[in-house]
C-alpha cells in the first residue's frame, strides 16, 4: 500500500467471509456456534428485557428500591445477566435531573438489558458531542429539556454499565406491568428520549 | 495512546444520527458474522482479552476504524489480534478474500501460534482489593495528566481536570496493564463527577458529567 498507488480496499463483506472461512476450515470456529450467538442478540437479548425491569420498578416500589440500590442484583432477579452486565448501576430520571449515557472511548452498553447498541450510540458524532453539548445533542435527537432540568452525562469508561430509569408518563396509572413494558423504549433507557403514554 | 477512538469532545463531527425505533440489530448479514467472529477471536482463539480487543481497535488506521463502519472495525481488530497471536499469517485474510473473488493469489502458510503467556485470575473484570479505597465519596480529586503509550481508559478530555468522587464502584482489574498482558493490577474504581465549566471553560452551558476512573488515574487536590 504505497502512497503512489490508489489503495484497493477489499469490501468488508468479503473480508468477513474470508476470515470465517479461514477459521472454520481449521476447526477454530464452529459456524453453528456463531449462529447461536447471533440469534441470541437478534431475538432474546434486547431492550425488551430492560423494559420489563423498568415496568416492574414503576409498579413495585420495593423492587424499585432494590433496583436503585443494587442494579445488577435486581436485574438478575428477572433472569437478565451475562456479558457487559457485570455491574449495572441504575439511575433515575426526574423533572429535576436527566441522566444520559455514552461511551466516548468505544461502545460500552448494558447488553443484558438493552442488547447491542443502536447505530446512533456508536456514531462518532454522538460519542464526541454529548459530553460537550448534551442539551444541543438531545434537542437534535428530538428531546428538548426545560432549562431548569439538570443534565448528568454518564461516560462509561470502565466496566460499570448504566441504565436509566425513565419517568413514568402521566395517564398510565391504570396500565398493567405488561402494557407499561410495551411503552418503554431503548432510547428512554439510555436517556435520549422520554417515555410517552400512547 | 493513539487517539482515534478517544472521541470525547472532538469537534467537526456534525449532527448526530436521529434514532429510529425499528432499527435491526444487524443492518446486513456480514455484520452479524463479524460480530460473532470478533467475540470468538478475542479470547478463545487468540488467547487475548477484551481490553486487548479495545486496544486493537485503537491501533487501526482511519479507513479501518471509520470507513468500514462499526462491525468492520470489529473485524479489523479481530484480524489484528489473530495475526499478533500468530493464529493467522499477516495478509492471510486479504489473500483469502482475493481468492474468493476469483483472483489467482498465493496464500501465506499457517504460522506456529504464539499466544500471549497469560491467564486471567478469574472470569470478568471485577476483583477484590485488600486495601481500603484511597478516596472517599465527596472528596475532590484531579484526573492525572497522563499520556500513556499503550492502552488506557482515561479519556483525554478529562486529563488534568478536577472533580468530586460521587460513588465508589467495585474494584476491577486495570485495563492499562491487562490489555498488554502485564498483570491485572486490580484497583478501586470511582465515579467522578465533573462540572462542564471545569472541562470546557467558563462559557460552557452548565451540566454535570461523570466517568468511572481507576484509582491510579487520580490524585488528591491539595
Amino acid at each position: 500500500m504505497s502512497e503512489t498507488t490508489p489503495v484497493d480496499r477489499l469490501p468488508i463483506e468479503l473480508r468477513t467471509e474470508a476470515l470465517e472461512q479461514l477459521l472454520t476450515e481449521r476447526g477454530l470456529v464452529d459456524p453453528s456456534v456463531m449462529d447461536k450467538f447471533i440469534q441470541t442478540y437478534e431475538t432474546s437479548v434486547g431492550p425488551m428485557n430492560g423494559a420489563k425491569v423498568i415496568a416492574k420498578a414503576w409498579t413495585d416500589p420495593e423492587y424499585r428500591e432494590r433496583l436503585l440500590a443494587n442494579g445488577t442484583a435486581a436485574i438478575a432477579e428477572l433472569g437478565f445477566k451475562g456479558p457487559q452486565g457485570e455491574h449495572i448501576v441504575v439511575v433515575e430520571n426526574t423533572p429535576q435531573r436527566h441522566n444520559v449515557i455514552v461511551c466516548t472511548l468505544c461502545s460500552c452498553y448494558p447488553w443484558p438489558v438493552l442488547g447491542l447498541p443502536p447505530s446512533w450510540y456508536k456514531d462518532p458524532a454522538y460519542r464526541a458531542r454529548v459530553v460537550r453539548e448534551p442539551r444541543v445533542v438531545l434537542a437534535e435527537m428530538g428531546l428538548e429539556l426545560p432549562p431548569e432540568t439538570e443534565i448528568v452525562v454518564r461516560d462509561s469508561s470502565s466496566e460499570v454499565r448504566w441504565l436509566v430509569l425513565p419517568e413514568r408518563p402521566a395517564g398510565t396509572e391504570d396500565l398493567s406491568e405488561e402494557d407499561l413494558a410495551g411503552l418503554i423504549t431503548r432510547d428512554a433507557m439510555v436517556g435520549v428520549a422520554k417515555v410517552a403514554a400512547l | 495512546m493513539n487517539r482515534i477512538a478517544d472521541l470525547g469532545g472532538a469537534e467537526g463531527w456534525g449532527r448526530v444520527t436521529t434514532p429510529t425505533a425499528d432499527e435491526p440489530v444487524f443492518a446486513q448479514e456480514w455484520e452479524s458474522r463479524a460480530f460473532a467472529l470478533a467475540l470468538l477471536s478475542m479470547g478463545r482463539i487468540s488467547g487475548r482479552n477484551l481490553d486487548a480487543f479495545r486496544h486493537a481497535l485503537e491501533r487501526l488506521e482511519r479507513p479501518e476504524y471509520f470507513d468500514d463502519t462499526y462491525y468492520g472495525r470489529w473485524l479489523h481488530a479481530a484480524e489484528l489480534m489473530l495475526v499478533e497471536s500468530a493464529i493467522l499469517a499477516p495478509g492471510a485474510v486479504e489473500a483469502r478474500a482475493r481468492k474468493l473473488r476469483g483472483e489467482d493469489v498465493d496464500e501465506p502458510p499457517v504460522p506456529e501460534p504464539s499466544k500471549p503467556d497469560y491467564a486471567p485470575t478469574a472470569a470478568g473484570s471485577l476483583r477484590t482489593v485488600e486495601d481500603a479505597p484511597r478516596f472517599a465519596v465527596g472528596e475532590q480529586v484531579r484526573a492525572k495528566d497522563l499520556e500513556p503509550k499503550g492502552h488506557t481508559r482515561l479519556p483525554h478530555y478529562l486529563r488534568g481536570h478536577c472533580g468530586t468522587i460521587e460513588m465508589i464502584q467495585p474494584a476491577a482489574l486495570l485495563p492499562d496493564t491487562h490489555a498488554h498482558f502485564l498483570g491485572e493490577n486490580a484497583q478501586h474504581v470511582y465515579t467522578v463527577r465533573f462540572d462542564s465549566r471545569e472541562l470546557w471553560g467558563a462559557d460552557a452551558r452548565p451540566f454535570a458529567l461523570t466517568s468511572e476512573l481507576y484509582e491510579s488515574y487520580l490524585e488528591p487536590v491539595s
